[in-house]
C-alpha cells in the first residue's frame, strides 16, 4: 500500500513539473487573476470558489486534458537507480542493434552527400528565399533535378535488420531446434494472445456498433448511426479527450472526425502554434537542407503517385518541410529507443560545444515517410493544424513503425504478433508459405510500417486510424494483416512463390477494414 | 525518507543442480546469493534495489542475531518476470522495502537470495547491481525551536477604528489575495526552460546556424501575464 501511494505521489509531481512549463499553466494562473475580480470570489473560500469558476468556464476541461495527454503519452517515471538508456529502452541488446542500425544510416546519408559534394546545409540567398516564398503554396510545381539522390532506407532493409536481431542470452542455436521461432522474428517478446486481444478490443465485437459496418446503406441508419452521431456532438461539446477517446473505438463519423482528433491528441489551434508554424517556415525559407532534398524525392517517388493523394504533394512539402526543422520533436527521444544524429560544424569534429542535431528534429526520413501525412491532408485544411495534427501523432506513434524496440507497440512486437496471430489461427496457410519461401513477414512488414497508408481506400484507412487513436495502440496494425491472410487464404494456398503470393495481396483497396477485424477477433473458429 | 548504502559483501551465484554439474546438460533453474554485512554489523534494512537479468522469481531468507542457525523467510517467490519465457521485465530495475518482507527486518546478519527460472530459454540469469540501505539519521525537523514554528498572534490595533478609517482586515484581504498568488507562483518557479535565450550555433562556411528560438512567442505571452513570469 505504501509502495502504490508514494508511486502515485511520484506520477502526481512528475505531472505536475511537467505541466508548470507549459503555457496551460501561464493561461490558468491568468485566468485565476482575472477571476479574482468577480465578486462571486470570496477570500474566506478563495480555493473552493476558483475551483468553481474554472469548472464552469471550461478551464477545469482544458487542465484535465492536458493531464490525460501527459498520462498517455509520457512512460511514468521510472525507477531512482535507472539511466535515461533505460527509459528509452530495456533491453540492453535492442539499444545496442538500434545504435548500429542508426550508424548505418548515418553513413548512408553521409556518403551520400560526400558523393553529391552537397553541404548538408547551406544558407540560401536573397533571390532564393524570395523565390522560394513566392512559389510557397505550389512547390509541387518544381522540378528539381533529385535524379542523383536516392531514399536514405527503404523498409525492407529496415526487414532485413530486424530478422538479424537476435538476443544474446537466448538459446538460439545454429541449427533448427524446438526453440527457433518459425517466423522471421527470433526473439521473444511479450505479445498478446487471441482471448487477450479479444477483451482488449472488447468494443469492436460482433453485438456492438460500428461505423465501417453499421453505416452501411442497406443498415437503416436510426438502428445506430444517428445516435451515434449525436453521441459525438455530445463529446465535443464537452471537450473532454478521455471520453473523444473511448468514443472514437467505435470509429468516428466524418463530418466530426478533424475536430475529435483535435481533441484527442489535445491540439487546440492557438495564435501561439501558428505563430510558431510561421516561425519554421521562415526556417525553411532562410536555409536549405540536404534532408529537403531527400523529402522532394520521396514525396515525388510515393505520394504524387498515389491516386487519391496526388492533389495533396503542396501540402506535404509544407508540412514535412517545417517538420524536419522542429526541435521540439526532439522531446520525443527521452522514450524513444532512437536517438537524434549529431552533426559537427567544420573543423570542430567531436568537440561537444559544436555539435548540433542534424536534422534539426532528428527525424531522418526514409522511402514512405510522407505517407505518414497523406491521409491527414483529407481532415486539415489549414496548414499550420495539419502540421500540428502530424506532429502529435508523429510522437506518439509513428516514430515506433521505424525504431527497435520492446515496446508493445513498437514495430518489433507488431512483426511477432503478426507471426504469431498467422501461426496460431491459420497453421496450415503458414506452413503452406513457409514452404514456398515466401515468408508471410516479408509481404505484410510494408503494410505495418505505413500503417496501411496508401494500400488501403482512404475511407478505410481513416477508420483503422481512428482505431489506433482510440486504443492508443499500434496493435490493430497487426491484427489487420493477419486478418487480410486469413480473408484471402483460399488463393494464397495455391500459389507457388513469393512473388505469386504477393501478387496474390498486391490491391487492398477494395477490402473493407471493420468486417476484416471483426470477423478474425470474434467469428474464426480456432 | 533518507536512506545510506550499507556496504557488503556479496559471495558469487552458486547454482543448485541436481545430479553432477559436469554431465547432467540443461542449465540450472536455481542461483543463490550470498549477502553478509562484515563491518556493519547486524543492520536494520530498509531497502534493497538492483537491476533484474532474467531472473524470474526471487526469494529472500534472513539470518537474525536472535537465531543465529536459523534462516527465516522474508520474501517468497516474488515475481520478476511476469511469464518467464518472454523478455517482459527481464532487464528491469527493482526496489524492495521493508514493508513487503514478511518477517522484521530489524536486525539482519546476513541474507540469502535465492533466483529461480524455470525458462529453458535463457542461457543465465542473475540480479546485477545488488544495493542495501538502511535508515539514515533523522532529519533536523525536531530540533526546531517553538518559538520558530508558532508564531505569536497580532494584537488588534483598537486606536484606528475610532478614526473611522476602512476597516484594515477588508482593506488587507484584498491585497492579501494578490500577494498569495505572487509568493506562489514565485515559489513554484518552474526548473524546464523556456527558451528564451536559446542561442543559434555561430555560423560556420559549410553548417549554416539552425537559429530556432521563440522571440516573438515569449513577448507575447510576457506582455499577457508578465508579472507570472
Amino acid at each position: 500500500m505504501l509502495q502504490e501511494e508514494t508511486d502515485l505521489s511520484v506520477i502526481i509531481a512528475h505531472i505536475v513539473q511537467k505541466l508548470r512549463s507549459s503555457r496551460l499553466s501561464t493561461q490558468l494562473g491568468f485566468q485565476a487573476s482575472v477571476s479574482l475580480q468577480k465578486p462571486e470570489i470570496k477570500l474566506e473560500s478563495l480555493k473552493e470558489d476558483i475551483k468553481e469558476f474554472f469548472r464552469i468556464t471550461g478551464w477545469e476541461k482544458k487542465l484535465q486534458n492536458a493531464v490525460y495527454s501527459e498520462l498517455t503519452v509520457f512512460p511514468l517515471p521510472r525507477h531512482p537507480a535507472a539511466p535515461p538508456e533505460h527509459l528509452k529502452e530495456p533491453l540492453v541488446y535492442m539499444r545496442k542493434a538500434q545504435g548500429s542500425w542508426e550508424k548505418r544510416i548515418l553513413k548512408s546519408l553521409n556518403s551520400m552527400c560526400t558523393e553529391l559534394s552537397i553541404p548538408l546545409a547551406r544558407k540560401r540567398p536573397v533571390v532564393e528565399q524570395k523565390e522560394l516564398l513566392n512559389k510557397w503554396n505550389e512547390m509541387g510545381t518544381d522540378e528539381p533535378d533529385l535524379s542523383l539522390f536516392r531514399p536514405v532506407y527503404a523498409p525492407k532493409d529496415f526487414l532485413e535488420v530486424l530478422i538479424n536481431l537476435r538476443n544474446p542470452n537466448y538459446e538460439n542455436g545454429d541449427h533448427l531446434n524446438l526453440r527457433t521461432h518459425l517466423g522471421l522474428i527470433q526473439v521473444p517478446l511479450k505479445v498478446k494472445y487471441i482471448s487477450e486481444l479479444k477483451d482488449y478490443f472488447i468494443e469492436l465485437s460482433l453485438n456492438t456498433g460500428q461505423l465501417g459496418i453499421d453505416d452501411a446503406t442497406q443498415v437503416p441508419p436510426e438502428l445506430f448511426e444517428n445516435e451515434h452521431v449525436r453521441l459525438g456532438q455530445k463529446v465535443l461539446a464537452e471537450q473532454d479527450s478521455a471520453a473523444a477517446q473511448q468514443y472514437v473505438r467505435q470509429g468516428s463519423p466524418t463530418a466530426l472526425r478533424a475536430e475529435l482528433w483535435a481533441l484527442i491528441l489535445n491540439v487546440s489551434n492557438q495564435p501561439e502554434d501558428l505563430l510558431y508554424y510561421e516561425q519554421l517556415k521562415s526556417n525553411v525559407i532562410q536555409h536549405d537542407l540536404l534532408v529537403d532534398s531527400l523529402i522532394y524525392k520521396d514525396v515525388k517517388l510515393t505520394a504524387s503517385n498515389d491516386d487519391y493523394y496526388f492533389v495533396f504533394e503542396d501540402y506535404l512539402y509544407q508540412v514535412l518541410l517545417c517538420f524536419s526543422r522542429d526541435t521540439s520533436v526532439l522531446g520525443h527521444f527521452a522514450y524513444n529507443s532512437a536517438s537524434p544524429p549529431k552533426s559537427y560544424i567544420r573543423g570542430k569534429l567531436g568537440m561537444e560545444d559544436y555539435a548540433v542535431f542534424y536534422p534539426p528534429n532528428g527525424v531522418i526520413p526514409f522511402h514512405g515517410f510522407s505517407m505518414y501525412v497523406a491521409p491527414l491532408c483529407f481532415l486539415y485544411h489549414e496548414p499550420s493544424k495539419l502540421y500540428q495534427i502530424f506532429r502529435e501523432m508523429y510522437v506518439r506513434f509513428f516514430f515506433r513503425l521505424h525504431s527497435i524496440s520492446s515496446h508493445h507497440s513498437g514495430i518489433v512486437s507488431l512483426c511477432f504478433l503478426f507471426e504469431t496471430l498467422l501461426q496460431t489461427h491459420l497453421p496450415q496457410l503458414f506452413y503452406h508459405l513457409r514452404e514456398i519461401g515466401a515468408q508471410p513477414l516479408r509481404i505484410s512488414f510494408k503494410w505495418m510500417v505505413r500503417a496501411f497508408s496508401g494500400y488501403l481506400a482512404t475511407d478505410q484507412l481513416l477508420l483503422l486510424w481512428d482505431r489506433i487513436l482510440g486504443y492508443n495502440s499500434l496493435e490493430i496494425l497487426a491484427v489487420l494483416a493477419a486478418a487480410v491472410f486469413a480473408f484471402r487464404a483460399v488463393n494464397l494456398m495455391e500459389v507457388t512463390s513469393l512473388a505469386a503470393a504477393e501478387a496474390v495481396l498486391a490491391d487492398l483497396s477494395t477490402l473493407k477494414v471493420m468486417p476484416l477485424l471483426q470477423i478474425f477477433l470474434f467469428a474464426t473458429v480456432t | 525518507m533518507s536512506r545510506v548504502q550499507v556496504p557488503c559483501h556479496i559471495k558469487g551465484a552458486v547454482a543448485l543442480q541436481v545430479g553432477d554439474v559436469r554431465t547432467v546438460q540443461g542449465r540450472p533453474g536455481v542461483l543463490v546469493i550470498d549477502v553478509t554485512f562484515p563491518t556493519a554489523g547486524p543492520i536494520e534494512l530498509q531497502e534493497i534495489t538492483f537491476k533484474n537479468y532474467y531472473t524470474a522469481f526471487l526469494s529472500i531468507r534472513v539470518r537474525q542475531p536472535g537465531s543465529p542457525n536459523k534462516w527465516i523467510t522474508c520474501l517468497r517467490d516474488y515475481c520478476l518476470m511476469p511469464n518467464p519465457h518472454n523478455e517482459e521485465g527481464a532487464q528491469d530495475y527493482v526496489s524492495l522495502y521493508k514493508h513487503q518482507m514478511l518477517c522484521d527486518m530489524e536486525k539482519v546478519l546476513e541474507l540469502r537470495l535465492i533466483l529461480r527460472q524455470p525458462s529453458p530459454l535463457w542461457l543465465n540469469f542473475t540480479l546485477e547491481d545488488l544495493q542495501f540501505f538502511q535508515h539514515g539519521p533523522q532529519s533536523p525537523s525536531s530540533a526546531f525551536t517553538k518559538w520558530l514554528s508558532h508564531p505569536a498572534p497580532y494584537e488588534q490595533p483598537a486606536l484606528l477604528l475610532q478614526q473611522a478609517l476602512p476597516d484594515p482586515d477588508k482593506v488587507s484581504s484584498e491585497v492579501q489575495q494578490m500577494w498569495m498568488l505572487t509568493e506562489m507562483i514565485r515559489a513554484n518557479r518552474t526548473t524546464a526552460r523556456i527558451g528564451r535565450f536559446d542561442v543559434s550555433c555561430p555560423a560556420a562556411s559549410a553548417f549554416s546556424p539552425l537559429a530556432l528560438t521563440w522571440p516573438g512567442l515569449t513577448s507575447s505571452v510576457c506582455v499577457t501575464g508578465g508579472w507570472l513570469l
